[in-house]
């Protein structure tokens, strides 16, 4: 009975194939070829964009160019003072921002034991993530500029900078002490370790990769941010060491390649910026996967 | 009589309203392997974690009755609860090695209690993996990390980094029930061998296996303790019906 039955069912579905077009055939080739299309036109967008920046940016890249400072009356132009301001602004914001950050989650995930104040402050932290940097420079700027008189200063930007990326660094230690398994916690505490000795010595160090991950997500951000500084840590490009620095206006890279585009009109050394910023982001990304690599790999 | 090393008195435990321990009294023996079994959410595995007090770490837990180590209430506020939990050790079911080395997992419990001397280290190191052992398997790799292992080798070195600091009482929580015939005949072996050293109070979900290694069995039901006796007593001429029932495969 039963192989009668499914040799009736197969003429049947033959003679629907033969009477029918092939549509789906052909739909599913049009739906391929149009995700390929897509997928082509992200690839060619991005991949020309790079090229084209490292072609306008490789001339202009040069020793003087990197170590020289701009000067209107000797006439010369260098990115000296914007490398260090940003490298100032960096050890300023991270100083502060890893361990609030960091001490953040670890409170959220290890001892808050109230689930209605974890979720409250994630909500807060993710709206915070969403404003537009802008809003943080006008704040930042009433706020430290003014109100805590730091001036216009690499300070002042740096602590502005803090705040925006106080919940990167919250979110990604806290997703990362989530996959630390509770099975760890338990064998420390059992071996009668305290809960901070439990949480430094075995939580901890089975995700400083995670939480390194996010400080390089942080460090790219910093690099690339732009609107937020130009309120409050300013413009000035003069060479200053750290101390001085710190307090006093000066323009990171993103924010000189601004005033060298906009302000200056000169393209070439806004490409020239440009290319480092490139090349410093690529830095930063490869580091970020291969210790994602071997965070897998354990 | 030789005192109890440990001694519950009707000691009720609830999660939140649920009460999960009807007043257990039960008296454990130095250097004897008791066993606690019984189907699951019979009790077994909390009573075992309110030895060492692992239960604290649960919020809504909430404990009344005594337990007494070695004649010192545990629940006493003046005790410093990791010192207890340095006395009596505990095995996990899955094992749980830290993400570290074999020597540094090892070498954690007498590091965190205060040992930093290089050659004390290496000493109490290689006496807590013979006793486990697992000196011959891994007495070359030492620095290689412990999730390399297999998982019998894993449960062996959660055994040998309990034994590291030393404890008197040793809580196993279904130790070898993530583990094949041949590793859970490995641990057996040694839990025969430890005896001479240490009491052991293990939760077991396999019959057999307590028949195999314990000198006494705790058979607990529904958050009550049913009958506490000799292995050969409780398993061939059990007082309860309950406790003929399960032993003879009747539920559970």
């Amino acid at each position: 009975m039963i192989p009668i039955k499914t040799k009736e069912m197969l003429l049947i579905q033959r003679s629907a194939e033969k009477t029918k077009p092939n549509y789906r055939k052909w739909k599913d080739r049009l739906f391929q070829a149009s995700l390929w299309g897509a997928m082509s036109v992200c690839a060619v967008l991005t991949f020309s964009l790079i090229v084209y920046v490292a072609i306008k940016a490789v001339p202009n890249i040069n020793l003087d160019f990197l170590l020289g400072q701009p000067s209107y009356i000797e006439d010369t132009i260098g990115i000296l003072p914007a490398i260090l301001n940003t490298l100032y602004l960096l050890l300023g914001t991270l100083l502060f921002v890893v361990p609030l950050g960091v001490g953040a989650a670890i409170y959220l995930n290890e001892y808050c034991k109230s689930a209605r104040l974890v979720s409250l402050i994630e909500y807060t932290s993710d709206i915070l993530s969403g404003i537009p940097s802008i809003v943080y420079g006008l704040v930042g700027m009433l706020f430290f500029c003014q109100f805590f008189n730091l001036q216009t200063s690499i300070l002042a930007g740096a602590l502005t900078l803090v705040i925006m990326n106080i919940p990167t660094i919250m979110k990604t230690t806290r997703e990362s002490l989530k996959t630390v398994p509770n099975s760890y916690r338990e064998g420390a505490r059992a071996l009668g370790a305290g809960k901070w000795k439990t949480i430094h010595t075995v939580v901890l160090k089975s995700c400083t990769s995670g939480m390194i991950t996010g400080i390089l997500l942080t460090v790219g951000r910093i690099l690339g941010e732009s609107a937020a500084l130009l309120f409050t840590a300013g413009f000035a490009q003069v060479l200053n060491p750290i101390y001085e620095g710190m307090f006093s206006s000066g323009a990171s890279l993103s924010v000189a390649m601004y005033v060298f585009a906009k302000e200056r009109g000169e393209f070439d050394v806004a490409f020239g910026i440009a290319g480092i910023l490139l090349i410093l982001t690529l830095i930063i990304s490869v580091a970020a996967q291969i210790l994602e690599a071997r965070t897998k790999e354990r | 009589m030789m005192n109890p090393v440990l001694q519950a008195k009707g000691l009720d435990l609830w999660y939140g309203d649920h009460q999960a321990l009807h007043s257990i009294s039960l008296d454990i023996f130095e250097k004897t392997v008791v066993a606690l079994i019984g189907p699951s959410g019979c009790g077994k595995s909390t009573f075992l974690k309110t030895l060492n007090r692992m239960n604290d770490l649960v919020d809504s837990v909430r404990v009344e009755g005594d337990v007494l180590y070695e004649s010192h209430d545990i629940f006493d506020p003046i005790l410093d609860v990791n010192d207890l939990r340095k006395e009596i050790g505990m095995v996990f079911q899955k094992p749980n090695p830290f993400p570290m080395s074999i020597y540094d997992n090892i070498a954690y419990g007498p590091r965190i209690h205060g040992i930093k001397n290089k050659r004390v280290l290496d000493q109490i190191v290689e006496q807590a993996l013979k006793d486990a052992a697992l000196w011959d398997e891994v007495h070359d790799r030492l620095k290689k990390s412990a999730l390399s292992l297999s998982g019998g080798q894993q449960q062996r070195l959660c055994i040998a980094r309990a034994l590291a600091i030393q404890p008197k009482v040793l809580l196993m929580d279904e130790p070898t029930s993530a583990l094949d015939p041949i590793s859970t005949a490995k641990i057996e072996e040694l839990i025969d061998q430890l005896k001479t050293k240490y009491t052991i109070v293990i939760v077991t979900h396999n019959m057999q296996q307590a028949m195999r290694i314990a000198d006494q069995t705790a058979f607990f039901l529904m958050g009550e303790l049913i009958e506490f006796n000799d292995t050969q007593e409780l398993f061939l001429r059990p007082q309860d019906p309950r406790t003929s029932d399960y032993v003879n495969g009747r539920f559970g």
